[in-house]
């Protein structure tokens, strides 16, 4: 280790980033306030005229420390240009996620929920600053103005920095109901600005929680038991002992890491033990099993979510039409695989990660070293992707048990844990399997009664129990989409069957809820509007009338995509309409199928309503990039179970889209002066319907499952 | 029930002809060298068999542990993942599926009750303890040249090893193939049942290898075409043929088809390392022959084995070309462009191997030059797509795509992959690649 | 203690021969633009140039790199393409979560540098070796086309 180059680039790292006109102040520890003006948690001000924004929510690339910012500074009327960020502190009192009370990053509710909490925040730090220099000018502070950091007194031509106002600001109390702008004169917010985090990303600058390095760090490589819950039986290092550079096997009841002078060191320390496992129980477990299961639980009456007019009555008296749609479990898979940077000392626990749930993190950590919460520090970093998967603190607390075994020489040594992709693929928390079984009927070309049951894992039960409770069991997240399905339908009955797989640990993941809600909805829809003799469009705008937004997007998407306009054999386009995350969503995805029954996209349309879109590039990025989430998965995601462990392991076997797969994907965001709606999440549901609806039209064949069976569409399999 | 009776009945009587008069001129595997046999203790020029010199005072666990690994026991007795010598290997045969069984010491699932005698009876008869015939998947058509001292001191190794207690799989072999008793006759006919004899006038070095060859590694077993009878036809020996899903090459002294264009070096390096440069990198079967037997030979018996394999004549193989395709282009412009492989190669293959088919990463990730892209029918290009390649010890591996692609894919690869570094492409059918991958599930 | 020239500059270092140029640059010598993110080559995060050629450096030993220049994501802005490369990102708004990025702007101008105006299919066949979770494969292509503008 050099650590004096390690010294200079840390250097660089920040002189480049200063230049560019942002910091990111990763590595600094975080007070509650450093400078001398710091109205709210959010913003600092310093004398040099600097803005410093606290960011609550954390950057995984779905670009909300951009928005976060623009919100701020717009109503700050900060000049956007200088402003500097910084990642907020684990602080559940000043931080938390206002629906969630705690500080987390999900649920594409960032921008939702902090919309007004942060608009308040900069409004409030505005106002103060234009009562300090009216008192100073002597003047009513209704007659001056706020610009890029500037006070101005118009009628006498007199500016002022906002750094020169700071010690007077300070001493003034904040509003609590400061006046925030009118949104016609926002001058940032619904312009396509260019993210505040991206310099660094194309130059190796910016750091991830994988890119931590301290002096004097060792590092980890783990293996956890293959077989859920499984324990470590027997382990053999002979072989390990003899590796130069390796310090140190450390043993757990359910892992193995060793300790090394490098990675890679550590891996092939790994690699030359000879584990045995007791593989326990769940060694007998297989997804053919899990299915059994899921499908006799399918059968089993639910907890009512939604229940409008009578849809038992309803489905008596017309020719009842089922479909059940069945989702597998899937990885998430991020980039960057999950790792942890900590040192563990007698008194003192510091961690280093790119996490979704900071004070998460910070709580069980200091639980299982029965410490108080003050002497676990948590530095948060951007995260190389997230998509559900940092919302678990899982690899903290197993590299903080390895911490734990590091004696003698090596007791308080930095630490850097990762997980091999291999681990990170097998020990995940996956998006659970989902059965959605539903029955309809019609009536004058329209849906009369409709019956939908969703049969799967609670996971808001395991990650958020009191909520869980508080709704007595019927999981919003379950039925999202669901419950509040946006087709005028006279008679609605909406429930959920909780049912856990056996040993496979289940979590959130991108789209949440609403993937398996969207996709048996609108795959449904599709083959009720054959049954009506409706075009797929049509068919659902007749039944949009008390949803116009999404009538619009819909109108739209079809327009946009050429929908109607004839098609080459074995072509289709497939329509997916959606409300999910308070956003309005149409997309249009036209794709082919050869006769192996291999599927190619061949162009993608999305129109969206998602009111004010506070930065529209940012809402484009996030829909094109979510598209092709949820696609890979509709094509390839299947995680399948046998004798208690995972089958798939890396990119060869857990396949990914790549670029020369992916066709042009068009994103047209609707103008709107609604507040804003998530948008995270939605391409994710928006893709595997719309996909599924294309394939459907190119062949006819109605696919009830995911991920695409190819021997059915190559005619060798019934659907 | 009759009629079937009757064809089965004369079904055997032809095969009983055809094989009877096949095995009344058919040559043994040392037939081509001539010379004069002779009694192991009357050859002049030392001992051919047992261990190597520097083996020859180590304890007799220790120079069984070496000739068990020169006869590749574990291979075949060890299932995917499995641990090692229980057995549980599956060999996909066009009449059902045999599976190969515990040869730890365990009394009840393993040969711990076996006797020296019993043993040997086992490997040079092919007969189980019980008195039931074996089938020759365990080889003991060239296990029978071992010497009785080399046999009991694998047998000596066997039993130093723990006792795992691990039941035989049951085969699923259809009628009349699993009727064990047949095997007699087929031993009667295609076993010799003699120890190995050296030829006199040759030198030691070659009677050393052509022990290596014949008695212990049965590198017949897969490089030598079978007859109807499924016995090995040494009238093309080692001329290269297709087993258990892998084409197992020509390996006679051939230039073109065989490695009759190899230096002494590059077969040497192939043998103890499994890549030789120029000429790939071993995969399938050959790779798991080289990562636990031909890795862990003495380097004199390698030079022997070398030396052996030089004086094999000459058989050509008519479906391979004589000539090896060269570098390809760097660019993906140039070359062949069959749409689906093409792109697949750009996504998951190109990263290691190189438009040029000359790796930037390992040179065992080279394509250039092995014989694999350069056999028209592709067969070992889709096995190692399909289950990629483990090598031990932290070398480079390849990842198994079986999972991700389909049968059309693999067949849209192979074609691409043999079309751009081979001198001939394959013109392999999704059908093709299903029933390659079927031979090879396990 | 072994030698490597990257970026220009001779960086010393001590590791074994076997040991992944990746590793090298993140552990050894403290340079961690470069990613770890499947150790098969599957992915792309962890591209360099090797002589200007882009290397997966997750299986490449560091012996054999020899006196070969290597050039890292942190160097890359130093050359003509790179430099175009990078420009079109910010431009075009290309990076998400940013984690692929390193290896996709490593593969992006080592094309440029070979094939200055490249058409789609040059674009598939250098850049489909890269993975991006994020699905920003829609704007890396668009960057690409950007830059071979921007360059000429």
């Amino acid at each position: 280790m050099q650590l004096d180059d390690l010294t200079i680039s840390r250097r660089n790292l920040l002189q480049g980033a200063a230049a560019s006109g942002v910091l990111l102040a990763f590595h600094m520890p975080v007070r509650a306030a450093t400078g001398p003006f710091a109205p709210n948690a959010f913003i600092r001000i310093a004398a040099d005229n600097t803005t410093t924004l606290v960011m609550p929510q954390v950057e995984m690339g779905q670009g909300t420390y951009t928005s976060i910012s623009m919100i701020l500074a717009e109503e700050l009327d900060a000049d956007f240009a200088k402003v500097a960020l910084e990642h907020a502190p684990p602080d559940d009192k000043l931080y938390a996620n206002p629906p969630f009370g705690l500080q987390a990053t999900g649920n594409s509710n960032s921008i939702r929920a902090f919309w007004t909490p942060l608009r308040t925040a900069g409004a409030a730090a505005r106002a103060m600053l234009l009562q300090a220099a009216a008192s100073q000018w002597k003047v009513d502070p209704a007659t001056c103005s706020a610009a890029n950091s500037m006070v101005t007194h118009a009628a006498s031509g007199r500016t002022i920095a906002f750094g020169a106002l700071i010690n007077d600001a300070a001493r003034l109390t904040p509003p609590e109901k400061p006046a925030l702008k009118d949104p016609k004169n926002f001058t940032l917010i619904g312009k396509p600005l260019k993210r505040l985090d991206t310099p660094e990303k194309t130059n190796g600058k910016a750091v991830y929680g994988i890119d931590v390095l301290l002096p004097g760090m060792k590092f980890a490589a783990v293996a956890q038991c293959p077989v859920f819950g499984g324990k470590v039986a027997k382990v053999d290092d002979t072989a390990t002992k003899k590796i130069a550079g390796v310090y140190k096997i450390v043993q757990l009841d359910d892992a193995v890491a060793v300790v090394a002078d490098t990675t890679w060191t550590a891996k092939k320390g790994l690699a030359a033990l000879d584990i045995t496992w007791n593989e326990g129980a769940n060694a007998k477990i297989s997804s053919a099993e899990i299915w059994a299961d899921l499908r006799a639980a399918s059968q089993k009456d639910g907890l009512v979510a939604k229940h409008e007019g009578d849809a038992a009555k309803a489905l008596a008296q017309g020719e009842r039409i089922e479909a059940a749609y069945e989702l597998p479990f899937l990885a998430h898979a991020p980039m960057e695989p999950l790792n942890c940077v900590l040192q563990l000392t007698k008194d003192k626990c510091e961690i280093w990660i790119g996490t979704q749930v900071m004070t998460r993190v910070q709580g069980t950590v200091a639980q299982l070293l029965n410490f108080p919460l003050d002497k676990v520090v948590v530095h948060n970093h951007l995260l190389g992707g997230g998509f559900g998967r940092r919302l678990e603190p899982d690899m903290a607390l197993l590299s903080v048990r390895i911490a734990q075994k590091l004696d003698g020489e090596l007791e308080g040594s930095p630490l850097k844990v990762i997980w091999s992709r291999e681990e990170d693929i097998q020990h995940d928390v996956y998006r659970p399997v989902y059965r959605d079984t539903i029955a309809a009927t019609l009536r004058d070309g329209k849906i009369d009664a409709w019956n939908y049951r969703v049969t799967g894992s609670s996971v808001l039960a395991r990650w958020l129990p009191p909520v869980f409770e508080a709704l007595k069991g019927v999981d919003f997240d379950a039925v999202d989409s669901a419950a509040d399905m946006p087709y005028d339908i006279p008679n609605k009955h909406v429930e959920f069957t909780r049912a856990e797989p056996p040993a496979v640990p289940t979590g959130f993941w991108r789209g949440v809820g609403p993937n398996n809600n969207v996709f048996a909805t609108e795959c449904f829809i599709d083959e009720l509007a054959k049954k009506a003799g409706k075009d797929p469009v049509a068919f659902r705008v007749s039944m949009l009338d008390k949803e116009p937004r999404l009538k619009a997007a819909v109108q739209m998407a079809a327009e946009k995509s050429g929908w109607g306009q004839a098609l080459p054999a074995r072509v289709g386009r497939g329509i997916c309409a959606q409300v999910s995350f308070a956003s309005f969503i149409a997309t249009v995805v036209e794709a082919e199928v050869d006769e192996h029954g291999e599927v190619r996209l061949r162009r993608i349309t999305s129109a969206v309503d998602t009111g004010i879109a506070v930065n529209p590039d940012t809402v484009i990025a996030q829909l094109q990039g979510g598209l092709i989430f949820g696609l890979t998965a509709a094509l390839w995601g299947e995680i399948t179970i046998e004798r208690g462990r995972v089958q798939q392991s890396n990119f060869h076997d857990y396949r990914m889209l790549r670029i020369d797969e992916v066709p042009r994907i068009d994103v047209h965001v609707i103008k709107s002066g609604e507040a804003p709606g998530g948008i995270g999440e939605t391409g994710a549901n928006a893709g595997p319907p719309a996909l599924r609806n294309a394939i459907y039209a190119a062949t006819g064949v109605a696919l009830r499952r995911l991920p695409i069976d190819r021997a059915a569409l190559a005619g060798k399999r019934s659907a | 029930m009759r009629r079937t009776l009757l064809t089965i009945v004369a079904i055997l009587v032809v095969i009983a002809g055809a094989v009877a008069l096949w095995f009344l001129s058919a040559p043994g595997p040392l037939s081509f060298a001539g010379g004069n046999k002779v009694a192991l203790a009357s050859y002049k020029d030392g001992k051919p068999t047992g261990v190597p010199a520097e083996l020859q005072q180590a304890s007799i666990e220790k120079r069984g542990e070496y000739l068990a690994q020169a006869a590749d026991c574990m291979v075949c007795h060890t299932a995917p993942g499995g641990k090692e010598y229980t057995g549980g290997f599956a060999f996909k045969l066009p009449f059902g599926t045999l599976y190969s069984t515990n040869i730890t010491p365990d009394k009840e699932t393993g040969i711990g009750n076996y006797s020296d005698a019993e043993f040997l009876a086992a490997m040079h008869r092919g007969v189980r303890r019980d008195g039931a015939r074996l089938y020759p998947a365990m080889p003991y058509n060239s296990y029978t040249y071992v010497t009785d001292e080399d046999a009991l001191a694998i047998k000596a190794y066997l039993f130093s090893l723990p006792p795992v207690k691990a039941p035989a799989r049951t085969n699923t072999l259809a009628f009349p193939f699993n009727q064990r008793w047949g095997m007699a006759f087929w031993s009667a006919f295609f076993n010799e049942d003699v120890r190995f004899q050296p030829v006199a006038d040759k030198s030691a070095d070659w009677n050393r290898g052509a022990y290596l060859a014949e008695a212990l590694a049965h590198c017949g077993d897969c490089h030598t075409p079978r007859n109807l009878a499924f016995a090995l036809d040494n009238r093309k020996k080692f001329a290269g043929t297709v087993s258990a899903g892998w084409y197992a090459y020509n390996i006679t002294t051939d230039k073109g088809a065989g490695i009759g264009a190899w230096t002494d070096e590059a077969l040497l390096s192939y043998l103890s390392t499994g890549h030789a440069p120029g000429h790939g990198t071993a995969s399938g079967p050959m790779g798991e022959a080289v990562d636990h037997s031909f890795s862990k030979l003495a380097a004199s018996d390698v030079r022997a084995l070398v030396a052996y394999l030089r004086s094999v004549p000459a058989k050509p193989s008519s479906d391979l070309p004589s000539t090896l395709a060269g570098v390809a282009a760097t660019s993906h412009r140039q070359g062949p462009d069959n749409g689906r492989g093409k792109q697949i190669f750009a996504g998951a293959c190109a990263s290691c191997h190189d438009w040029s088919g000359v790796s930037a990463i390992t040179p065992t990730a080279t394509l250039t030059g092995a014989r694999a892209v350069n056999d028209p029918g592709g067969t070992n290009v889709v096995q190692v797509i399909l289950t990629g390649m483990q090598r031990p010890n932290g070398l480079v591996s390849m990842p198994s795509f079986g999972s991700i692609y389909s049968d059309a894919d693999v067949a849209a690869l192979a074609n691409y992959v043999t079309a751009r570094f081979g001198s001939k492409g394959s013109t392999l059918t999704a059908k093709d690649v299903a029933k390659l991958r079927q031979q090879t599930a396990q | 203690m072994a030698t490597l020239k990257i970026n220009g500059e001779t960086k010393n270092f001590e590791a074994t021969p076997d040991t992944p140029l990746l590793w090298v640059l993140r552990d050894v010598i403290g340079m961690t633009g470069t990613k770890f993110g499947c150790g098969i080559a599957q992915c792309g995060a962890c591209t360099v140039h090797v002589d200007g050629k882009p290397v997966r450096s997750c299986l490449l030993p560091v012996s054999a790199v020899g006196d070969r220049s290597v050039t890292t994501i942190e160097g890359i802005g130093a050359t003509p393409a790179g430099a175009a490369v990078q420009k079109a990102w910010l431009e075009l708004e290309v990076i998400q979560c940013g984690y692929c990025q390193s290896g996709q702007i490593m593969s992006a101008a080592a094309l440029l540098a070979t094939t200055p105006n490249p058409d789609d299919s040059d674009i598939n066949a250098a850049m489909a070796g890269n993975i991006c979770r994020c699905g920003t494969y829609v704007r890396i292509r668009d960057a690409i086309k950007r830059a071979a503008g921007n360059a000429a």
